[in-house]
């Protein structure tokens, strides 16, 4: 299979209108997307024929069923599979996959959410419900929200390895650095590691600044066989490899709050890629929280268990930094609608192109991204190239 | 003024409502696996180290330690909004499988990983109560 991954490429990306988008519904944010993507790849909606979507907040049942019937695409292959932010990455897996084996031959990835505008503001309760049904009544009656999870990872981490909330707010600093460069992320000015100290707790050790934005947006991607890639629009990009896994649903249940599921989906993304960490030239690490970052460099290898606040320290991962990280502005600075997976691609993708003007990383070839999803639970590794 | 809206409560089910019968009780029960001798929490309908459905009940000793902690200043649904700041953490039963709890009738700040903590019951409702855990 590694090597049949490789002979599919991506060929299109896009992101929607993004920010705070109150007259669109998710459905057409995700549509919107889907047309640009298909745009930037020389295609038209009729040339698909494998859809890949989820939807988890309200009307999006039966997700891909929902949004062929909403956009027209009648799929041969069809794939919701739910696994939090990191399922678009997961995608890149099951499509190149799908389209390696003969299954469909034009696969569209899309995304759509109206996090922000649905809640009506920053900061307001997540949940509503009274009766809890299932596993998750052992969590939801404690108080346990998608911060205060994270926050158990965090504390433990300090616990273990001497990790400072100061290592934390490198990430941020140097994540909004990024974002200074991309017009389209939504906070652009600088700051400090001590503004980031000095946002209010959310859940201890996490302050305010250390978690990622609430906004709706909607992104796409579309792939199709190499073959066919070297005839569209622009050049192809490359899946080298990928890898996926996931080990708990409940962060009560996570085997080790000081490691993800990135130790198999990257060891995976790795092997299948035939690379080494040394090969990567930028990385997209989904950064839902200061704290996600940290672990999924830790867990992918880029350094080693307990080291990753000393990783990032100095800025390494700032724009001219040593590790080109996150280069859009991520989750924390740039945009993020309740699922981020897919933006990871689409910056992967454009830095890959060469298309990233002042935030372009000179000579970037190989890029990663890593998807995570629910609380910590699941991860999706790819590595992209050029072809 | 609207009445505080209650937090969420379980709803019980066929994997554990022997579980919540119990803490109303105010005994804390956790299952064993007869075939395998290992422990689980949270109660399911089948062992989740070997597949089988030999599952027992036994009292636990409600001991346990501290694994994680959080703080939390924002409340997550309406219902803790008169509650904050409460501890969220994550307790590691003496019998080994690991639990989401608040830790309470203590200082926040006096919260710390390793701390040995017991149970304590919280009823919540006439018919709903949560094990919570205390410094020992």
């Amino acid at each position: 299979m590694a090597t049949a991954l490789r002979d599919v490429a991506i060929v299109g990306v896009a992101e929607s209108d993004i920010g705070r988008v109150p007259d669109k519904s998710k459905f057409q944010l995700s549509a919107e997307a889907s047309r640009m993507a298909l745009e930037d790849a020389g295609l038209s909606v009729g040339d698909v024929d494998g859809l890949f979507t989820t939807i988890i907040t309200e009307g999006g049942q039966f997700s891909s069923m929902l949004m062929a019937e909403y956009m027209g695409i009648t799929p041969r292959f069809t794939d919701s599979t739910s696994i939090g932010g990191s399922s678009f990455v997961v995608y890149v897996e099951h499509a190149a996959m799908a389209i390696a084996a003969g299954l469909c031959d034009v696969a569209l990835i899309c995304h759509g959410s109206t996090n922000i505008s649905d809640r009506g503001g920053r900061g307001g309760p997540v949940s509503q419900s009274t009766e809890v049904f299932g596993p998750t009544q052992f969590e939801e009656p404690y108080g346990v929200s998608t911060v205060g999870a994270y926050a158990l990872a965090a504390q433990r981490h300090m616990h273990e390895y001497g990790t400072t909330s100061e290592q934390l707010a490198e990430i941020a600093v140097a994540t909004r650095k990024w974002a200074s460069l991309n017009p389209k992320a939504r906070m652009r000015d600088p700051i400090t590691i001590d503004d980031v100290m000095n946002s209010r707790v959310i859940a201890s050790p996490l302050h305010l600044l250390d978690c990622c934005l609430v906004t709706d947006a909607g992104g796409a991607v579309v792939l199709t066989s190499l073959e066919r890639a070297r005839d569209l629009k622009k050049a192809p990009v490359r899946v080298l490899g990928a890898g996926e896994a996931h080990s708990h649903r409940m962060i009560s249940q996570m085997p080790d709050l000081t490691q993800t599921a990135a130790a198999i989906s990257g060891k995976l993304a790795f092997e299948r890629a035939g690379l080494t960490h040394s090969d990567i030239d930028v990385a997209e690490i989904y950064d839902s929280f200061t704290i996600t970052v940290l672990l999924t460099l830790e867990s992918l290898g880029f350094c080693a268990k307990g080291e990753g606040g000393a990783f990032v320290s100095n800025q390494r991962t700032a724009p001219g930094g040593e590790f080109s990280m996150n280069t859009q502005g991520g989750a924390l600075s740039y945009t993020h609608p309740g699922m981020f997976g897919i933006f990871t691609i689409i910056e992967a993708v454009r830095q890959v192109r060469g298309e990233c003007g002042p935030r372009q990383v000179p000579g970037a070839e190989v890029a990663l991204c890593n998807g995570t999803g629910g609380t910590l639970s699941s991860t999706g590794t790819i590595i992209l190239g050029r072809d | 003024m609207a009445a505080p809206s209650p937090p969420p409560l379980p709803r019980p089910y066929q994997d554990t409502a022997a579980y919540w019968q119990a803490a109303r009780e105010h005994r804390f029960i956790i299952q064993k696996c007869a075939d395998c001798a290992e422990f689980q929490f949270y109660p399911r309908g089948v062992c989740s180290h070997c597949l089988s459905s030999a599952l027992e009940w036994e009292e636990a000793s409600g001991r346990g330690e501290v694994y994680s902690f959080s703080i939390n200043y924002r409340a997550p649904h309406p219902g803790f909004a008169d509650k904050t700041p409460f501890v969220l953490a994550l307790v590691t039963l003496a019998e080994g499988p690991r639990m989401m709890t608040n830790i309470v009738d203590c200082d926040p700040d006096t919260v710390r990983i390793g701390m040995a903590v017991t149970v304590t019951f919280d009823d919540v409702t006439e018919d709903v109560t949560l094990p919570k855990f205390r410094p020992l």
